[in-house]
């Protein structure tokens, strides 16, 4: 059920859609008296997941060292090609943030691969890097976090879907079922990490998934793949050797904004207070 | 080349998705129509329910402005959603912890028990245009008696029982239905300007404000239209309800506001930055000072015991103020809230689009169907024609 890459479209004008919108309401408001809209424009793929997996099985955990990250964005490159995300700067489901203490300032300076000044030094929406901005500054300290979906425990955003479209499998993955989604944004809103993303031409939500379709053939998400310097550790934690169980244990490690009460399965290691 | 999406500018540091701002200009509608619904039913009760012999004159016509509100509810949530087509999903397969997953049921109910209010609230008229009828019309007030032309004391206090007791239901309901969508936003813990406990009752308040304010907006202007002279007696009435509950409105907002910036949690910073920023206008200006405006009109006039043209002109000009401000609030909230980052660190700046689903043209639109129908409806079941001489129990 993966997305299909999104992407601008030069020929459907604006004015052009909505005259087409109004025509389809009518009809469509009929039509879902009778089909429940099960029909999907995001229906192609491989048979999702694997038929031989178990998904009581497993218990998947994600890490991310922050202290080895070098913010070089090749999980970000490698996540909007596994999964079709559209190549601009306002739609990841990964992304990299910098933060930056420069001497004499209390606050560090954030920003991640979207900004403009960044998307200003690769020249392309499409191309990811982080700029030079501060080459002459006094550094004092400074280090990468990449952020993706938590697949918390106590997920908000499948609370507040009004259909379930989106639900938490029983190996700890949140998923959306992009034939049942209605588009109405409102997981968008109540997930705390700004993690969700709506696919315009799908007109449907999507999110990180730790790449469910590989995940469950034995392979690691992109993301985790692509990463040159093992920033983002991946693994089941029923498995005691897992890296990922590994890394829990041997590390002290933290989530993301602890007080929402979201539980959260990423685990950061080398983040530091200021951390949004 | 267009875009399938709208960016929206940001300053400081927000989430990279945050950019492509989820609920735009119809959720803003929303919540202004729902509540305009609430507000106009509340009136109506006032004289089925409490049996206030002054709000007599627009008792009906408030029950056909709230039906004719209600039917457009859905509309924008339907413009809304990316596929409208699978709108009855929520029904059919309700996801039952979701604050949403009530919504279709309780609009349908709500919609079917003003039905009822309306039919017998105007039952024995009904009954005579049925009987003096010719051809089309004739037929349709013949269905509409539902067979049953029986007008007599019996059938009288019957009818004035229901009306009651449908009456009751409905101000739960009608409440009920807007608070809830006050909490559609103020469950969200995900973001600060919304996830507060007092969010559902300040909907609630200034919705029975812009419900109010609507209906005295309407009466004068059809007493305007029909030629005859608005009933002082009846406007008073809405003007002190208005000053009321306008000052109950003003006074929790005020409360929810320095409630968050007191506690100054993390990112407060932001939050002053957002009302002096992106919000500044609709918020200081239209949503608190027209509210303030309409205030001391009010309160001046009532202190003179201003009567005749005088009052009309002032109470209708505080109505529109009004208005305006809970039209702003709904604004402030729906905007602003997306424009305060989820990051705490970083403000977005919404530029509503003109053309297009979810367009300045089609809110516009959508907010002038609601009066093309009460035309409609007034025309069926002309809410001016005396009652015969029905009184409200007690
Ligand atoms: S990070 Fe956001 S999208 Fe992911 S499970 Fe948690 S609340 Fe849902
Ligand atoms: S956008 Fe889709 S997945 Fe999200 S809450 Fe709405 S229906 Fe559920």
């Amino acid at each position: 059920m993966k997305l299909k890459r999104q992407a601008f479209d030069p020929d459907r004008r604006r004015l052009l859609r909505f005259l087409g919108r109004v025509v389809t309401y009518a009809s469509a408001m009929i039509a879902s008296l009778g089909v429940f809209g099960r029909r999907g424009l995001a229906g192609a793929g491989p048979a999702f997941p694997a038929t031989d997996y178990d998904w009581t099985k497993h218990r998947w955990g994600f890490g991310v060292d922050a202290t080895r990250c070098i913010g070089c964005l090749r999980c970000v490159e490698a996540c909007k090609t596994e999964n079709g995300v559209a190549r601009d700067a306002h739609h990841f489901r990964t992304w990299v943030e910098r933060y930056v203490y420069l001497k004499g300032e209390k606050l560090p300076r954030v920003d991640s691969q979207a900004d403009p000044g960044n998307i200003a030094a690769s020249g392309s929406e499409k191309e990811y890097r982080f700029d030079n901005r501060y080459k002459d500054a006094k550094v004092e300290k400074a280090f990468f976090v990449p952020k993706l979906c938590n697949q918390c425990e106590h997920p908000p955003c499948v609370q507040v879907c009004p259909v379930g479209a989106t639900f938490r499998t029983p190996d700890g993955v949140v998923l959306i079922d992009h034939d049942y989604c209605i588009g109405c944004q409102y997981c968008v809103q109540a997930c705390p990490y700004g993690v969700r993303l709506f696919n315009q031409k799908y007109e449907v939500t999507d999110k990180c998934t730790w790449c469910y379709h590989r995940i469950t053939r034995g392979l690691k998400p992109a993301c985790v793949e692509a990463c040159p310097v093992n920033a983002r550790i991946f693994g089941d934690q029923n498995d005691p050797e897992s890296p990922i169980s590994k890394f829990i244990r041997e590390n002290r490690v933290q989530v993301l904004k602890p007080s929402m009460g979201t539980s959260p399965n990423v685990f950061y290691v080398g983040i530091d207070k200021e951390i949004v | 080349m267009e875009a399938l999406f709208d960016a929206a500018p940001f300053t400081g540091y927000v989430f990279p998705n945050e950019t492509v701002i989820p609920w735009s200009l119809m959720i803003v509608i929303y919540p202004y129509i729902t509540g305009l619904v609430a507000g106009s039913f509340t009136v109506a009760t006032f004289y089925h329910v409490f049996g206030v012999p002054r709000f007599r004159p627009v008792a009906r016509f408030a029950l056909l402005t709230s039906l004719s509100f209600m039917v457009f509810v859905p509309l924008p949530l339907l413009l809304h959603l990316g596929h409208p087509e699978r709108a009855m999903n929520v029904m059919l397969t309700p996801h039952l912890t979701s604050a949403f997953a009530a919504f279709g049921f309780f609009a349908t109910f709500y919609v079917v028990l003003v039905f009822l209010e309306i039919w017998f609230a105007f039952r024995e008229n009904i009954v005579a245009w049925a009987q003096e009828r010719k051809g089309l019309a004739g037929l349709f007030y013949r269905v509409l008696t539902l067979g049953s032309y029986e007008i007599s004391a019996t059938t009288r206090s019957y009818d004035a029982k229901w009306l009651k007791a449908l009456a009751v239901i409905g101000i739960v309901g009608a409440h009920g239905l807007h608070g809830y969508v006050g909490f559609v936003f103020g469950s969200l813990k995900s973001r600060e300007w919304w996830g507060s406990d007092l969010m559902p009752v300040i909907f609630l308040v200034s919705a029975i404000t812009s419900g109010i304010a609507i209906l005295i907006t309407l009466y004068v202007l059809t007493s305007r239209v029909r030629k005859v002279p608005v009933d002082l007696d009846c406007l008073k009435g809405m003007a002190y309800m208005l000053w009321g509950f306008l000052i109950f409105t003003i006074v929790l907002e005020f409360l929810e506001f320095a409630n968050m910036v007191y506690k100054g949690r993390e990112g407060v910073e932001t939050i002053m930055a957002l009302v002096a920023g992106p919000l500044w206008f609709s918020l200081g200006v239209l949503q608190m000072g027209f509210a303030v405006i309409a205030f001391f009109i009010m309160s001046y006039f009532m202190w003179r015991s201003t009567q005749d043209r005088q009052l009309v002109i002032g109470v209708t000009v505080s109505a529109l103020l009004m208005l305006v401000s809970v039209l702003a609030m709904r604004w402030n909230v729906v905007i602003g809230g997306q424009e305060l980052s989820k990051t705490m660190q970083g403000l977005l700046y919404f530029h509503p689009p003109l053309l297009g689903r979810e367009g300045l043209l089609v809110m516009v639109t959508v907010f002038a169907l609601p009066f093309g129908l009460l035309w409609v409806l007034t025309r069926l079941l002309p809410p001016w024609v005396p009652k015969l001489d029905h009184v409200p129990s007690r």
